[in-house]
């Protein structure tokens, strides 16, 4: 990608053009089956993520939505089924192709680079829209710093958009867990991606906290049109936030629809209350 | 009061990286390397050469290597006087079968040849890690100079298995061999260092050293945001053998002219480097300069004190010498235990600030 272009690429603007318009399928799980010796993680598991939607996951502890997204994003191999993103079918690929697609995610307990900066933390998430080679990043003057500044301020824009001003030059180490979570955002969304992956964004987390990465999920959704998909224990969050929901309970899919039709399905309260087995 | 940043505003992204961000810092580099390029030339002698800034210089550049895999990286090795071997060995095969070939480019060759000897010593990092990693690549220091001692071939079938550096020229100039003068060696390895560490610093501030960084602070999350690991590792190894070899090789044609291979290349050398690593500061390109000061100029200050002013017998004097630096390798960890680099780094937070911390 050129300097040109990587200065237009707001959050997106570089990878859309997929040619899948809004409403269609981003991403098709179909029949994926995942185990761990005996252990059956995931058992055929069938749903889609259509552009432009928020997509939650949720379901009780155990019950595979991690390996789920671990799945989507290449981390784990399942043994049967397929993944169509954007069009292409696959069952094995390595995280990092995952991430070449425009696959980005955050984790369920942070997972930044301890000593590195706020700010390359953030660049660091954009290292697979950069270019140059060994030889002109050793003569940095020129090609290399051109472009290292072109997508210091794609970055600088994501630092605004999230607040965090202020941390810039701070080791994330540093700094307290709530700001380390938006941190970790920040670094997803400087990949520029296609799909989010948010595995449980706001666990252990404030109220005032979880409404500052509701309002930031909510704003990446609607001003740059990017796909998410979270897990989220916080049902309030999950209803208010999310188009649809798939519930998972042991490896099974057991409700997918929208908030409303999920709360009153009897599958899904049973899962979360427990029934008598008599 | 010097050491201030106010006033000094940076109104782009070009000068807000810049290496040296605050002024009078930028003007005491630059004032002290032309102390070091236009100055010290023309005083040095032959003591401070061979015992004081030759060696400094290339234990720098050797420390320098080691800090990008180890500190920035993340890969802990032991194969440094194996990969410094190497790159002895090659310049003096490239010496004696090309007598033509400008020593310069000699040295830069025998650095390439180590890249592709240490990345093939890297391969196993991609299957383990830490000290096992380490155990791995010990044996590749033992294998290195066993195969060295093993095969006359690398020595050109010399009857003492020593290897000779024959006299090679810049410019007319003599840099090695024994009619080598001091200034002419002192400025060819402060040219070397001078360059391989704003190469250093360059490749680590931007895209190639965030994803070193990355590898080593979380591998896993690094491999997700798209960092591929065996490229990556594999880089960070030839790119630290390659300044490994290129210190090897001025170690044997410039400071020692004349090496045998267990003595010159031995473990030590490898826990040497590994030492001024850990005490300058992981992951610090000023750290891999203090912790090779510390490790080199220590011993001579040390032993000019005792013997020279004290006027101790010498073998006393080794033995508290090197009681001593251990030391004081204890007492800075247990002060600093990210090496001087850091110690430095505080320092300058608290003289930012000076004499009004509040």
């Amino acid at each position: 990608m050129n300097v040109h272009a990587a200065r237009q690429g707001v959050f997106g603007a570089a990878r859309s053009e997929d040619g899948i318009a809004r409403g269609e399928p981003l991403l098709v799980v179909d029949n994926i089956s995942l185990a761990f010796g005996g252990v059956k993680a995931i058992t055929d598991v069938s749903f889609d993520i259509v552009k432009g939607e928020i997509r939650a996951i949720i379901g009780p502890n155990g019950a595979g939505k991690t390996s789920m997204l671990n799945v989507i994003n290449g981390f784990y191999h399942p043994q049967q089924g397929t993944i169509t993103f954007r069009g292409r079918s696959r069952r094995r690929m390595q995280p990092h192709e995952a991430a070449m697609q425009g696959i980005a995610r955050t984790f369920q307990n942070i997972a930044l680079f301890k000593g590195m900066t706020t700010l390359d933390n953030i660049m660091t998430g954009r290292i697979t829209l950069m270019k140059r080679n060994m030889l002109w990043q050793a003569l940095w003057h020129g090609p290399a710093e051109a472009e290292e500044i072109a997508h210091r301020e794609a970055v600088e824009r994501i630092i605004d958009f999230l607040e965090i001003e202020h941390i810039r030059k701070v080791p994330v180490g540093r700094l307290p867990y709530g700001l380390q979570k938006r941190v970790e955002l920040g670094r997803a969304l400087a990949a520029e991606p296609a799909l989010l992956l948010l595995d449980e964004p706001m666990a252990g987390m404030n109220l005032e906290e979880k409404e500052d990465m509701s309002r930031f999920i909510l704003d990446v959704n609607r001003d740059y049109g990017t796909t998410i998909a979270l897990i989220e224990h916080d049902m309030g969050v999950v209803m208010d936030l999310s188009d649809r929901v798939v519930v998972l309970d042991y490896g099974r899919k057991i409700g997918d629809g929208t908030p409303d039709e999920v709360r009153n399905n009897q599958a899904v309260i049973d899962a979360y209350l427990g029934v008598a087995h008599d | 009061m010097l050491y201030r940043e106010a006033g000094d505003f940076k109104t782009t992204y070009r000068a807000d990286q810049q290496t040296f961000p605050i002024r009078s810092e930028r003007y005491l580099f630059w004032a002290a390397m032309a102390v070091a390029f236009l100055v010290v030339p023309f005083f040095i002698n032959s003591y401070w050469e061979k015992s004081v800034l030759v060696p400094l210089l290339i234990w720098s550049l050797v420390a320098l290597g080691l800090n990008i895999l180890t500190g920035y990286c993340g890969q802990v090795s032991l194969g440094t006087g194996g990969f410094m071997a190497v790159g002895a060995f090659a310049c003096y095969k490239l010496m004696t079968s090309f007598p033509d070939m400008p020593i310069i480019f000699v040295v830069l060759a025998s650095g390439g040849v180590t890249a592709l000897v240490g990345t093939m010593f890297g391969l196993p990092s991609l299957r383990i890690k830490g000290f096992y990693l380490a155990v791995a690549t010990l044996a590749a220091q033992f294998f290195l100079v066993w195969i060295f001692n093993k095969f006359p071939w690398f020595y050109n079938y010399s009857a003492s298995g020593q290897i000779t550096a024959p006299e090679r020229t810049i410019l007319g100039v003599a840099v090695t061999g024994p009619n080598a003068p001091s200034w002419a060696t002192y400025l060819l390895c402060l040219s070397f260092v001078f360059v391989l560490a704003w190469v250093a610093r360059n490749l680590t501030r931007g895209r190639i050293g965030r994803a070193w960084m990355a590898i080593r602070d979380m591998d896993i999350a690094a491999e997700i945001i798209g960092v591929e690991p065996l490229r990556t590792k594999l880089s960070a190894f030839a790119v630290s053998s390659f300044y490994i070899g290129t210190a090897g090789a001025l170690f044997f044609s410039v400071y020692l002219g004349a090496a045998e291979v267990t003595e010159a290349f031995g473990i030590e050398k490898s826990f040497l480097a590994l030492f001024m690593v850990i005490i300058g500061g992981l992951g610090s390109i000023l750290g891999s300069f203090l912790g090779a000061a510390f490790l080199v100029l220590m011993p001579v200050a040390l032993k000019n004190l005792f013997v020279g002013t004290l006027g101790w017998p010498t073998d006393v004097a080794t033995h508290i010498q090197i009681m001593l630096i251990g030391g004081l390798i204890v007492f800075f960890l247990i002060v600093e235990p990210h090496g001087l680099a850091q110690l430095w780094r505080l320092t300058k937070e608290k003289l930012r600030l000076w004499p009004f911390p509040y």
